[in-house]
């Protein structure tokens, strides 16, 4: 990256994968899990927390000198809630249906823990411009998971991606339906979110001792 | 009678927040290594959720919801104020907390000091926003079935998170494989866990009639589109 200098970049790449939000950290999974059984909702639901924390971030970073420390929770909130209902109304003019599909979720985001977590630890100690960068690692790093996780749903579970029939039409069997394959209905299930992401977690740990718990 | 029984089961079981809608994960899975703490935890959520989800339902009749002005006057009643929701809920959330922190450092500092650090924790909860959207996106009609509905779900969290935190101390003592042990476990268990629970979906409809009807209408869906791509193409070969 030419553009940033390698501080800068490092802010960008760690919460990918040495530093994973979800998976390291262990936050913001409760809007992660229940909306990946479609690759579309969660590529949507990464893109929007993308938005709320890469502006709140700024906004936070901006007026960190002049927060009360008291009150800061609800003027995070707020700003938070504020942009939350940017996203809500764009999706709900723009994307109806999906906005239907994510339902409560979008809300969510509130009180989605990475973004009061990006807030907490590093927007109130840091420039805008870094915790621009900051706040758009992260991002990246929830929205890879929810990628992933979306992906294997999808594939497995309705033989689709984005809503394409990847793998040939279960209807009239064609492609690998063919063969004799069936849909894994179980995959658009909510139990399967849980475990794909265990097995996630399972293959970064076994690739990386480093991460490993005790 | 009947539908406040239906309503607590349902939410205990059957659409339980973690395993159903992953709500409250992130303390879910910080806060269960022991089971004292996740007593604490639990208790708290009950508590708030019992209190937040009826006032709420009380500012979404009365406020937000399309029309709900009315009361102020007629010229008031096409007003729509939904979109504020989400920062009416938080506000009150976060309000409540507050409250109940004062309320319980006054009254027994003793609990204060259990509970301490998880009070505040709460307010970021999404157990408790995301019970008071589904309050809303699911229109209960009263503000009985609100309060049933807030206390309900919260035991049911409870109950998810005790179980964990039970099986997390036993778990202790098995040979879990190096990558896998801590998280990794813990999330599988929990997917083992919310399978279980699918179980409970016969228990009041004998057959989750809700789910069966969303699948058949998405059959019908994608059957009715084939179709309407033959005739396409049909019109297609004919021209």
């Amino acid at each position: 990256m030419g553009l940033l200098s390698k501080k800068d970049a490092k802010l960008i790449t760690d919460p990918l994968a040495d530093n994973n939000p979800i998976t390291i950290q262990v936050l913001g999974i409760c809007s992660a899990l229940a909306i990946t059984a479609q690759l579309k909702a969660s590529i949507v639901m990464a893109v929007s927390v993308m938005f709320v924390l890469g502006i709140g971030n700024v906004v936070i970073s901006l007026i960190r000198n002049i927060i009360p420390s008291k009150i800061r929770i609800i003027v995070q909130l707020t700003v938070v809630a504020a942009l939350v209902i940017i996203v809500d109304q764009v999706l709900k003019a723009f994307a109806y249906e999906l906005s239907k599909t994510l339902s409560v979720f979008v809300g969510l985001i509130i009180t989605n823990c990475i973004i009061m977590g990006r807030f907490e630890a590093f927007a109130l100690g840091n420039g805008p411009w870094k915790s621009f960068l900051d706040g758009i690692g992260n991002a990246l790093g929830y929205g890879v998971i929810l990628v992933i996780v979306g992906f294997f749903r999808e594939l497995l579970g309705s033989g689709t991606l984005l809503g394409f029939k990847v793998l040939g039409d279960p209807i009239e069997k064609t492609g690998l339906y063919a063969l004799g394959y069936e849909n894994n209905g179980f995959m658009l299930l909510s139990p399967m979110a849980l475990i794909v992401v265990g097995i996630i977690i399972w293959v970064q740990r076994s690739r990386n001792k480093d991460l490993i718990e005790d | 009678m009947l539908e406040h029984i239906e309503l607590f089961f349902k939410s205990i079981f059957i659409d339980n927040m973690v395993f159903a809608t992953f709500l409250g994960m992130c303390s879910y899975l910080a806060v269960s290594k022991k089971v004292s703490t996740a007593v604490g935890l639990g208790a708290a959520v009950i508590f708030v959720l019992a209190v937040t989800v009826p006032v709420n339902w009380l500012l979404d009749q009365y406020i937000l919801q399309p029309g709900a002005l009315k009361w102020l006057g007629a010229e008031y009643a096409d007003y729509d104020l939904s979109f504020l929701s989400f920062i009416m809920f938080i506000a009150t959330i976060a309000t409540m907390v507050q409250l109940v922190e004062i309320v319980v450092e006054k009254f027994s500092p003793a609990l204060y000091n259990s509970l301490g650090i998880f009070l505040p924790l709460i307010a970021v909860n999404c157990a408790i926003l995301g019970g008071s959207l589904f309050m809303q996106s699911r229109e209960i009609p009263s503000i009985g079935l609100a309060l049933n509905y807030g206390l309900s779900s919260g035991i049911g969290w409870f109950l998810a998170i005790l179980a964990i935190a039970a099986i997390r101390e036993k778990i202790r003592y098995s040979n879990v494989p190096a990558p896998l042990r801590g998280l990794g476990i813990t999330f599988i268990i929990t997917g083992l866990m919310a399978i279980g629970f699918m179980s409970f979906g016969g228990m009041l409809t004998g057959g989750d009639e809700g789910a069966k009807e969303e699948a058949e209408t998405a059959q019908v869906e994608t059957v009715k589109k084939d179709t309407e791509n033959k005739l396409a193409n049909n019109t297609k070969v004919n021209e």
